[in-house]
């Protein structure tokens, strides 16, 4: 194995590339490494071969600490070392035992999880305290892991799809734009225009659905009982609103390789009755709640990510933009129909706390409800066209990618005989979550609530 | 003021009265698929339209596993001759075999039996009725759809009903996702802290049979391999209101019509 096998990659990152993700493949010749890189207009991979039986090789993570992760879970999945890992623990599947680090005089850890008090998904927290601080904190997200990946292969190109809405299911219309964007990328097959447009609106719905939970969880963390009630009626709205359209709360089943499976059930004008109703509710309650003094103390300077941080480690969606580091999918590697509507300026914070993660998503509601009047409007003027282009699969491979309300999710996806021989897909949750116990500094146990649910992130989409 | 006493009152009473009213989007709600006509001709060939393997056939007749349906479509715009999809808030069965349609006779005379000593074991929760959830697997939305349970909408307070963070005070087990292994112990001992009489519902499609990720070698294409189950309810994932329909079905607490 050549010892300078990453001084390339390195470089690149050096130059500017953002590192978006590391992943393996078992090909006959042995295991193939991919980085996957993005850049200002595309993401590109860099597939490193080891050579045959290679039990080993150098860990890309002394060079690049993003790459922590992304190692620990090839190590647990291919059982190759990353020889000088720093961290080398089981990230997605259990070890025969995980010794219990307590790494001071005086601490004692306190397990939040894997079964969680209220209804949440399983992960474990080990909080490791004093009584009151959080000095360190280590995260296990390998309880619900479920071979998902692994799933994905023999599954027939098409069928690829409905597996992955299934992969993070509160982004499940982003999973299915990028692993498709991936299947139309290796045919070059571009999706009709009306389809374009109906994807822009399933998206930014599920974005406000996702943002609008975030601000439940926060208000009811400062136990706001009146501005968690309103904020899951608008939530539910949004829900029942994407079931009206195609009958699915989550908006499953609509995107398809070459466009949609059809037009909204719902007639234009009353779509935009609905969105204008919701604007307006939404827009006056997020006013009231960043005036309500009491909240906002709970969040300012709370779990705060530096934005040299943010920046080096290229941390994604709101986590990065509220710590002055402003990837957007949509705007910098733009798709589908956003090229043509108006997506305005990316907002950014430098503060990077908890409070400043709320103010993007606010940002971002406000964006995507621009966005839904856009696209409905546009999509009166085409009238009915072609929802789909139909074509067969092609061999081949690609990287696909979306901008998730967590994020960008990136997939990627070899097809062999009209069949998934490789899908990896790269959740935003997974690259957001190693920077979760980074932010702990100075916060006490009651802040836990506020920055778990400012992060927003998904554990289906990080265990897979 | 507070200005948040004032935005209670803007929008009125939201709450849904069912099930002791109709509610129109729990009414037209669209479940899993079903089979319209169980002899069609060419049977044997319709199997194939289903990427979880939940239709079965024979040359002249088929079944449709609703506990496999991930609600696609692909059944139903294949064949809408043959399939359909069902309506409204129920669809929960009392037996992983009552998920199976069209039902055979045998399984309803089985189900009095399996009816009644799911009632004996509830008749004394009467009206407070503590849950606890546990994801074993789930694809993150099951979770979303169990908590909108607590948003004023639904409001299952309202019926008695609350969500409990310990085992030792929870009378229903909620469980949801398709039985990962490594939630196998923990859901084990979540069910063994629970008092006598206990129900465990298993929520959604991926909890009754494992849905797309049955076969995959780190579940156990749902948790009826871990926990015995007493109500089957498939979606994907399954609304509010049909949890909120197999949660009240489960407790002899349905008007007849959408009983389980």
């Amino acid at each position: 194995v050549n010892p300078r096998m990453w001084d390339d990659l390195a470089g690149q990152v050096a130059a500017g590339s953002r590192f978006a993700g590391l992943m393996a493949t078992q090909r006959a010749g042995g295991l193939v490494l991919s980085a996957h890189l993005a850049g200002a207009k595309d993401v590109t991979v860099r597939d490193v071969a080891l050579p045959p039986g290679a039990g080993s090789y150098p860990a890309l993570t002394p060079v690049l600490g993003a790459a922590s992760w992304y190692e620990r879970e090839i190590h647990d999945l291919f059982g190759v070392v990353p020889a000088g890992h720093p961290h080398l623990e089981p990230l997605l599947l259990p070890g025969p035992s995980v010794p219990r680090h307590v790494l001071g005089a005086g601490l004692f850890t306190i397990p939040h999880g894997p079964v969680r008090s209220g209804v949440m998904e399983s992960i474990e927290y080990l909080v490791e305290t004093p009584g009151e601080d959080i000095p360190h904190l280590s995260t296990r997200v390998f309880y619900k892991h479920r071979g998902v990946e692994s799933r994905f292969e023999g599954l027939p190109a098409g069928d690829g799809v409905l597996l992955a809405e299934r992969t993070e299911g509160v982004a499940s219309v982003a999973h299915a734009l990028a692993y498709c964007h991936a299947i139309e990328r290796i045919a070059d097959v571009s999706v009709p225009w009306p389809a374009a447009l109906v994807r822009v609106l399933y998206a930014e719905l599920e974005r406000l659905a996702n943002h609008l939970d975030a601000a439940v969880r926060l208000a009811d963390a400062a136990g706001l009982a009146v501005a968690t009630a309103r904020f899951g009626v608008h939530k539910e709205r949004v829900l029942r609103l994407v079931s009206r359209m195609c009958g699915s709360r989550f908006g499953r089943g609509v995107v398809v390789p070459g466009g949609v499976s059809g037009p909204p059930e719902l007639s234009g004008a009353d779509f935009l009755a609905e969105i204008g109703r919701l604007d307006r509710a939404v827009t006056a309650d997020a006013a009231v709640l960043m005036g309500t003094a009491s909240f906002l103390d709970r969040l300012r300077s709370t779990g705060p990510l530096r934005p040299e941080r943010a920046r080096e480690y290229g941390a994604l969606g709101p986590v990065g933009k509220a710590s002055g580091f402003s990837d957007d999918a949509r705007r910098f590697r733009p798709y589908d129909a956003y090229p043509a509507l108006g997506l305005g300026e990316v907002s950014t914070y430098s503060a990077g706390d908890a409070l400043a993660r709320l103010r993007i998503r606010w940002d971002e509601v406000r964006q995507s409800f621009h966005l839904l009047r856009q696209a409905a409007d546009e999509l009166g003027d085409v009238g009915d066209g072609a929802f789909r282009a139909e074509f067969d699969p092609v061999d081949g491979r690609s990287v696909g990618w979306a901008e998730a309300p967590q994020g960008e999710v990136l997939y990627d996806v070899r097809v062999e005989g009209g069949r998934l021989t490789r899908c990896h897909p790269r959740s935003a949750s997974f690259h957001n979550l190693a920077l979760f116990h980074e932010v702990f500094a100075g916060d006490i146990l009651t802040d836990f609530p506020f920055i778990e649910a400012s992060f927003g992130l998904s554990v289906a989409g990080v265990a897979r | 003021v507070s200005p948040w006493v004032l935005r209670g009152l803007r929008d009125g009473v939201v709450t849904t009265r069912w099930p002791a009213r109709p509610d129109p989007y729990a009414d037209g709600w669209r479940g899993p698929a079903t089979v319209l006509d169980p002899r069609p001709a060419g049977a044997a060939d319709l199997a194939s339209l289903c990427p979880t393997g939940a239709v079965s056939a024979t040359h002249r007749s088929l079944t449709l596993d609703q506990g496999q349906c991930i609600l696609c479509g692909r059944c139903v715009v294949g064949r809408p001759d043959v399939f359909g999809w069902s309506r409204g808030p129920g669809g929960a069965a009392l037996t992983r075999d009552g998920l199976v349609v069209p039902q055979v006779t045998e399984t309803e005379r089985n189900l009095a039996a399996v009816r009644a000593a799911l009632r004996a074991k509830t008749a004394a929760l009467r009206r407070s009725v503590h849950l606890r959830h546990v994801d074993a697997g789930s694809d993150g939305t099951e979770e979303q759809e169990i908590a909108a349970l607590l948003n004023p909408v639904y409001d299952i307070h309202r019926l008695g009903i609350f969500v409990t963070a310990s085992p030792r005070h929870a009378d229903v087990l909620l469980v949801t996702g398709a039985g990962a292994h490594g939630m196998a112990e923990p859901l084990r001992r979540t069910y063994d802290g629970m008092p006598d009489p206990k129900i465990v519902i298993a929520v959604g499609t991926d909890a009754c049979g494992g849905g797309l990720l049955a076969g995959s070698s780190a579940t156990s294409d749902g948790v009826g391999a871990v926990i015995g189950v007493d109500v089957w309810l498939p979606g994907s994932p399954p609304p509010p209101f049909s949890i909120l329909c197999a949660l009240l079905g489960a407790l002899g607490r349905l008007p007849r019509e959408v009983s389980p």
